[in-house]
């Protein structure tokens, strides 16, 4: 675009070179002008082709007419002519260096840094070889044409405007409609500022920096540049106490002025909020558009966190030279006028996305923090007060609700979880409300999914996100072995939630937290884990047993190490001491019980693997053995048992046979005492 | 007896202290094979359940400790008896080489080769005296139990004090040995002794001789017929004839026996399932 314009310039301003061209000897750039004065000399830049065309006339008029050309195109030097390979962009700082040095302070000089496309350069603004000084009407940046430079970059409807975060709208038109506009534009008063009487013309910055001109800070300094007796003025219109007494208090000119828009028309803001509260205190009020309402109750706005905040300072569209001021609002309240760094970040999070594409169920600033009655987070009475957060939060997160519907990963139940959570528990039963909550992992305004590297619940992110709070535990655990600062591998790490999960986080005292680490460790270290519960330790844990060493009873929490490092619980050095947490006089050779000991494998636990095949060979070769022994019997045991029978059943035939009377004998006593 | 006469007595084979000592092993054993198969076997649901209901793991353990205190005290009791005997035998000598010696002898080789070709109809049923040789075998077996498996449980009780002179594998192998020879106990008293004294179709459903010390005579005669022969010719048989427990004794006898059996069956079940069926 920079080229086209340079392009559109010269082909407006060009006329043929003097037939004549002077002796080479005497002017040093004759040379160069032998073939940039031929309009139609191009060259190929990125592929297109480009005029290379200088016009000599206009150049020999400007302030750099005096010099060669080597003199700002210094790598031409010395060089064989013609010159093939296109030249260096021209350093201005070689001579202005102090303009240098502030532009790249500037916005627009970091822009340029970092390659932005769209950043200005010195010749954006100040052409290059037809620059003519400041006081000629003619010049690009004469006070008169400045609004028109700036406009290339900062009009409606440019690149710069729509792509770049820039708060103001209508930055052009409201200026030239401005008193100051009026005047420059108007009245052709070159004394009324223009962009860079407020704005400067090389140190451009951001109104959040405290060093711009047109900073709270600086603000004052700025426009009494001009208005220098201003103060005294408005001490009729402030209380003068204040002044003294409460100078952090007081407005700001922008406050009351609004930049861009300031008109001669003084208001304060009580005038302006009454003029707008004149129809807005009707209950009845309604858009004709929609038929919502547009009623705004005095007194919650009155107790808002914006209470000193005036109508026009959110509804910026306002107008106050139309009788109905709010006719001229085309567009929704943008809180990032204000709040421009979360504005920044809520543009980048989900929520913002989702905004940016126009989907129904994205949430913006007011779906949390309300309109009118807007609070602060410190204040109870606000939905964004840390206890609120998880009823906030659950409006569209809990299961079913949009947000909840939407989602597609792992995390189910999260508003019930996180509130059985130790954090739950810590914020909603003990009233806790340093306790986490869901934006205090998951951010405000910066809400990513875990899979994006810049989510503060990314994989890599999660140890300081928890460390925010858990500060003692993240320096542990990025010294410990499982830290990605300290470990280099392609297997996976793990973070905080992967052994104490994202929501249903317990305390590490409870039984369960302790009997489910064997098996939360045991996902990446599986056998491991198996071999461990081979042994009594994992055993007596496997039967619900806390009070013996669990994973990190030995290995350590957050400090694991390899038990080679001299600082690991495990290490030569420590591992006695280790033991002798549960096993008081615990020797050196006690430490040599395998804790993780298997009898299945004979190359690394021979004595082990020996035992367990004697042990099993000693009770298969007894069982074998009694088992047949007992089955041979067996077919003998039952024809004894017949035999038996036989004998008692002729016996009893035999008794009856004998003597019928002494059955009807009654039975004698039983129960004679035993000695 | 069936036709009202005073119940006939009975011969007292085993003495009022035999007796006790055998009840001890009983509670010891069934405490001490519940709670550490618990242990052996903690990855069923059953041994969860069961560690739970003895009052978890670690009143299992006590349980476990206090019932080898039983276990060591009744086998501390029965080598003191084993010393009286050999006082009232005069030497150890005696005692061992002596007619009623539980010590394997070549006459129990010869019942044992005789009782094989009895099982496969070459011969009849040896005539077995005062200790069959599988009796012997059982006798022994609980010697031998007790030292391996009391050995290293006490090295697995005090393990700080025993890696003094031990290594630490030791304790390691100590594990596998005191787990796997009481499965071997187990599983052997539970259905080779079971087997051997209580089920054989002949003694079906239970032997009590060992809870009342009594058995009949006839029941002496054709199943230690040696012995019943040499109490007679040594007259003692008169001598060695009490009375018949009182009936709510011989309930009380047999409920506890009945106990006993079951659970030694549960177990085995459980053992037979945990091995086959749940094995990691």
């Amino acid at each position: 675009m920079r080229l086209a314009l340079i392009s559109a310039l010269y082909l407006t301003f060009s006329f043929p070179l003097p037939a004549a061209p002077a002796p080479p000897q005497e002017d040093p750039n004759a040379i160069c002008l032998a073939c940039h004065g031929e309009k139609s000399l191009t060259a190929k830049r990125k592929g297109k082709s480009v005029s290379v065309y200088v016009d000599a006339k206009k150049f020999a008029a400007s302030v750099h007419g005096s010099l060669t050309c080597t003199t700002c195109h210094a790598d031409l030097e010395g060089k064989d002519l013609p010159h093939g390979a296109p030249l260096k962009k021209v350093d201005c700082g070689t001579c202005h260096d102090a303009e240098q040095q502030q532009h790249a302070r500037s916005l627009h000089g970091k822009a340029v840094a970092r390659g932005d496309p769209l950043a200005p350069r010195c010749a954006n603004c100040h052409g290059n070889h037809d620059i003519v000084p400041v006081k000629d009407a003619r010049s690009r940046v004469a006070p008169m044409n400045v609004p028109f430079v700036c406009a290339q970059c900062h009009q409606e409807g440019t690149p710069v405007q729509r792509n770049r975060n820039i708060h103001q709208g209508n930055i052009i038109e409201n200026f030239s409609e401005s008193i100051h506009g009026e005047g420059l534009l108007r009245k052709g008063l070159i004394v009324a500022p223009n962009c860079a009487s407020c704005h400067t013309a090389h140190l451009i910055l951001r109104h959040t920096d405290p060093a711009s001109s047109i900073s709270r800070r600086n603000i004052a300094a700025t426009c009494t540049k001009c208005h220098a007796m201003i103060e005294v003025m408005h001490r009729k219109v402030i209380r003068g106490e204040l002044w003294e007494k409460q100078a952090h208090v007081l407005p700001a000119c922008v406050d009351c002025h609004q930049p861009h828009k300031v008109r001669k028309v003084f208001y304060t803001q009580g005038m302006a909020d009454a003029d707008c509260m004149r129809c807005h205190e009707n209950e009845k009020l309604k858009a004709a558009r929609d038929g919502r309402s547009l009623f705004v109750r005095a007194a919650e706005l009155a107790g808002s966190r914006h209470a000193k905040t005036a109508c026009s300072q959110c509804h910026s569209q306002v107008n106050a030279s139309r009788v109905r001021p709010c006719e001229t609002i085309t567009q929704k309240v943008d809180c990032a006028a204000c709040h421009a760094e979360i504005g920044q970040l809520y543009q980048r999070s989900t929520h913002g996305q989702l905004l940016a594409k126009n989907d129904v169920n994205a949430p913006n600033c007011k779906e949390c923090h309300g309109t009118h009655g807007t609070l602060g987070r410190l204040n109870p009475q606000s939905a964004t007060f840390a206890t609120n957060v998880p009823t906030l939060c659950a409006r569209c997160h809990r299961e079913g609700q949009k947000a909840a519907q939407r989602y597609t990963g792992q995390q189910h139940e999260i508003i019930e979880h996180y509130t059985e959570s130790i954090h739950g528990k810590g914020l909603l039963k003990s009233g806790l409300t340093v306790t986490a909550t869901c934006t205090n992992c998951h951010t405000a305004h910066f809400v990513l999914p875990h899979t994006d590297p810049l989510s503060s619940v990314n994989e890599n992110n999660v140890p300081a996100t928890c460390g925010t709070c858990h500060h003692g535990i993240q320096e542990q655990f990025e010294r410990s072995i499982h830290s990605r600062k300290v470990s280099t591998t392609d297997k996976a790490l793990p973070v905080c939630k992967d052994c104490h999960t994202a929501h249903t986080i317990r305390r590490a005292d409870q039984d369960q937290f302790k009997l489910e680490i064997m098996g939360r460790c045991g996902r990446c270290h599986q056998q491991i884990a198996e071999t461990y519960f081979d042994t009594y330790h994992g055993k007596v844990s496997r039967l619900g047993y806390t009070k013996t060493a669990k994973c990190y009873d030995c290995h350590g929490a957050h400090d694991i190490l390899k038990a080679t490092d001299p600082r690991s619980h495990l290490s030569r050095e420590n591992v006695v001491k280790t033991c002798q947490q549960c096993h008081a006089g615990a020797t050196r050779r006690f430490a040599g019980y395998l804790t993780h000991a298997t009898h299945h494998d004979p190359e690394k636990y021979p004595f082990l693997f020996w035992t367990f095949w004697g042990m099993t060979a000693l009770l298969l070769g007894t069982f074998v053995v009694s088992g047949l022994h007992t089955l041979l019997w067996l077919p003998r045991a039952l024809q004894m048992r017949r035999e038996l029978q036989e004998a008692e059943a002729a016996e009893v035939a035999a008794l009856a046979a004998k003597g019928k009377p002494e059955a009807s004998k009654p039975p004698p006593a039983e129960g004679t005492p035993n000695g | 007896m069936a036709n009202g006469q005073p119940p006939e007595k009975q011969f007292v084979r085993f003495t009022r202290l035999n007796r006790t000592l055998h009840a001890c092993m009983i509670v010891s054993f069934l405490s001490l094979a519940l709670t550490g198969l618990t242990l052996k076997f903690s990855y069923t649901a059953w041994a969860a359940m069961l560690s739970h209901m003895l009052g978890g793991f670690e009143t299992a353990g006590y349980i476990h400790r206090f019932a080898a205190l039983v276990m060591f005290t009744t086998f501390a009791a029965h080598l003191k008896d084993l010393y009286r005997m050999k006082k009232e035998k005069g030497s150890w000598r005696a005692l061992i080489l002596g007619p009623n010696t539980m010590v394997p002898m070549r006459k129990d080789w010869k019942e044992f080769v005789a009782t094989m070709k009895w099982f496969v109809g070459l011969g009849a049923r040896p005539q077995y005296g005062r200790w069959t040789y599988w009796e012997k075998f059982d006798y022994f077996a609980v010697f031998w139990g007790i030292a391996i498996i009391g050995s290293t449980g006490l090295t697995l009780w005090f393990p700080v004090f025993f890696t003094h002179f031990l290594p630490g594998w030791a304790i390691n192998v100590a594990t596998i040995i005191h787990s796997d020879e009481a499965l071997l106990a187990t599983g052997f008293i539970f259905t080779v002794h079971f087997f051997n004294t209580h089920l054989r179709p002949e003694k079906f459903p239970m032997d009590t001789t060992i809870f009342t010390g009594r058995m009949a005579l006839a029941e002496l005669k054709r199943d230690k017929p040696l012995e019943y022969e040499e109490l007679v010719r040594s007259g003692k048989l008169e001598a060695g004839l009490a009375e018949v427990h009182p009936p709510i004794v011989m309930k009380t006898i047999r409920a506890f026996a009945w106990t006993a059996l079951g659970l030694g069956f549960c177990i085995v079940i459980w053992i037979i399932y945990a091995m086959l069926f749940a094995y990691q």
